[in-house]
């Protein structure tokens, strides 16, 4: 396995829900290589948004060490997790979360406001980014006016933009219908293959999981051997 | 961080269509308190004003030592003589000194609105009157003649009570006086009253002494000359004050009362504001978890989303400033009203909305607004991103 991107050692993530303590990950240790597609995979509340939550910076761990892009995100406070987060990770929401106020092109300069770049160069970069996600056509419009896949390549256009180390989708093709959603995960395996971004994916979606190089199951906090999932 | 700030802030904006009755609150809630605040303020502007602009640095009002108003003091013939004599007293050109020697009485004439009896300062006035007060301007009939009941009437007085146009007849006191003329005097204290010969008026209540006499200076450096002949005069106990500062002393009480009750109404009311504020700010702020926690995933520092969420409040609340203070400049600024003032006596006035009271009431609503947005402000910013995007 080449360098690895992303290393997780030892890692708990507990919440605290009123006076109960409830355990989301157990110990869990994990490695993804740089230029890896993974699509972790398990059942509801098995943890794999928490573990791609605190893989993209949005979440602290309980206890371990979390190693991403060359930091130690354990180590960092909420300032200094935000510009990490500006600098190395571009997130994919299931419902897009694309800001319904602005056009396409307006929604992908977003992340270049948290760089040094002119006002012409973002929007020459969002252009672009449109444009590699195959939808600069569609740059005018505002997500109301666009159709599911659409609004989802926007906001891949988005995560892109800034061009991160790692790219972070949490269902990305979960409220889309088969064919938009195989025109996003081929996208996404283009991205990977083609461009080299290393790309996290949380899914449900078996067949999702096929456009991944590498598939991690997950169950009540822990990733499954590849021998228990086959048991 | 500038460039994040106008971005969180113009999404924001951008949203209020969305928000119109959170929003509204705000607004509505904030120009409600200024409008009142402004409102309150400007009856004592106008109270300080009127009152302010009564006299001249070269008049001086005499009164006797220790009364602190006309109504309270009282001088003989015998003070009015020695005064006459003072030094620095202007003359006319037959070398008469220029002085009013006055009678104020409190008398009871209906007001226009409501028809109930009001008091009102008739002022028995000395032959000198009109070079003793030159800004006297008869608008309207003709001057009084002494010895006669006649007088006339103060053109503020004329709008608040009744029967004081020119020509009237009006019982006062068990005797019928007619009313002669309507005058100004640069909308001064003196407008709320009535003037009559001081002889006439005397005589009328049986009186033979005075109030106060209204001395004429030959200029305003000679008070001081004027003041120390009188007052150091083993036959004469009086107190002497140039008129505006006299003026100045009789508008305090009232005007700090006024004050005091328009502050504590617009507090009261501000208080409401405030959680008006808060509760609209808090509401914008959750309808906006999810775009907000898509900035702070995406990489937004807590400052501007914090920073834009106070300044989209602080503009909603100068919106309401600005549309409270021209709601009391628009119905209250130059209206006619009268209270008793300190002579217990109606004094009329117009309500003042100054420049001052405008940009009070608008830091009072920029205040507000900014107490009101820091708690949505602080949540906003301190958002756990990842349950925010969860909730949603």
């Amino acid at each position: 396995m080449s360098e690895a991107i992303v290393s997780l050692r030892n890692v708990d993530k507990r919440y605290i829900r009123g006076k109960q303590s409830v355990e989301v990950l157990q110990g869990l240790s994990l490695d993804i290589a740089k230029g890896e597609f993974v699509a972790l995979m398990g059942p509801s509340g098995s943890g794999k948004t928490t573990l791609l939550n605190l893989i993209g910076g949005l979440d602290n761990a309980t206890a371990g060490e979390i190693t991403v892009a060359g930091e130690r995100l354990d180590k960092l406070g909420s300032g200094a997790l935000a510009r990490w987060r500006a600098r190395h990770v571009g997130f994919v929401f299931q419902f897009y979360n694309l800001m319904p106020m602005l056009t396409a092109q307006r929604n992908v300069e977003l992340p270049l406001l948290l760089t040094n770049l002119s006002g012409a160069q973002r929007k020459a970069n969002a252009l672009a980014a449109l444009t590699l996600v195959g939808i600069a056509d569609r740059a005018k419009h505002k997500p109301n006016e666009l159709s599911g896949g659409q609004a989802q390549r926007v906001a891949i256009a988005r995560a892109l933009v800034a061009d991160p180390t790692l790219l972070v989708c949490d269902e990305p093709t979960g409220d889309l219908d088969r064919k938009s959603a195989d025109e996003v995960l081929h996208l996404l395996q283009i991205l990977n293959r083609d461009h080299g971004k290393t790309i996290v994916m949380v899914t449900h979606d078996p067949k999702a999981a096929e456009f991944a190089s590498r598939q991690l199951h997950m169950d009540k906090g822990a990733l499954l051997e590849a021998g228990t999932l086959a048991a | 961080m500038f460039k994040q700030l106008i971005a969180a802030l113009s999404m924001g904006l951008q949203t209020l269509p969305q928000r119109l009755g959170a929003s509204s609150v705000i607004v509505i809630g904030i120009a409600g308190v200024v409008a009142v605040l402004v409102s309150v303020l400007a009856m004592g502007a106008g109270f300080k004003h009127t009152l302010a602009d009564s006299g001249r640095a070269d008049r001086a009002i005499i009164l006797r030592g220790g009364s602190d108003a006309e109504l309270n003091s009282s001088l003989t013939r015998a003070d009015i003589d020695t005064i006459s004599n003072a030094p620095g007293l202007a003359k006319d050109s037959s070398g008469k000194a220029l002085l009013s020697n006055e009678l104020v009485i409190v008398v009871n004439v209906p007001k226009a609105d409501t028809g109930t009896d009001a008091n009102v300062t008739l002022r028995g006035v000395g032959l000198k009157l009109t070079e003793v007060r030159p800004e006297l301007r008869i608008v309207n009939g003709r001057m009084f003649h002494p010895a006669v009941r006649e007088l006339i009437a103060g053109a503020g007085a004329v709008k608040q009570f009744r029967g004081l146009t020119a020509g009237s007849m009006l019982h006062l006191r068990n005797a019928d006086w007619i009313v002669t003329g309507v005058f100004t005097s640069n909308g001064d204290v003196h407008e709320s009253e009535l003037l009559a010969d001081v002889d006439t008026v005397g005589s009328s209540v049986e009186r033979t002494g005075y109030s106060s006499a209204i001395a004429l200076l030959t200029g305003p450096v000679d008070f001081t000359r004027f003041k120390d002949a009188l007052t150091t005069d083993p036959q004469l106990k009086v107190d002497v004050q140039r008129e505006p500062e006299y003026y100045a002393a009789q508008s305090k009480p009232l005007t700090k009362a006024i004050n005091v009750v328009g502050t504590t109404v617009a507090i009261i009311m501000a208080i409401g504001a405030m959680f008006g504020a808060l509760n609209s700010m808090y509401s914008a702020v959750a309808a906006r978890g999810l775009e907000i926690a898509t900035l702070r995933a995406i990489g937004f520092g807590a400052l501007p989303v914090l920073l834009s969420v106070m300044i989209e409040a602080l503009l909603l609340s100068l919106l309401g400033g600005v549309i409270g203070a021209s709601l009391a400049w628009l119905f209250f600024n130059g209206h006619s009203v009268s209270t008793l003032g300190g002579a217990f006596a109606q004094v009329v006035f117009q309500l003042t909305v100054t420049r001052t009271l405008i940009i009070t009431g608008i830091i009072w609503a920029c205040l507000i607004g900014l107490l009101g947005g820091f708690f949505p402000a602080l949540r906003a910013a301190r958002l756990p991103v990842a349950e925010a995007l969860r909730a949603a």
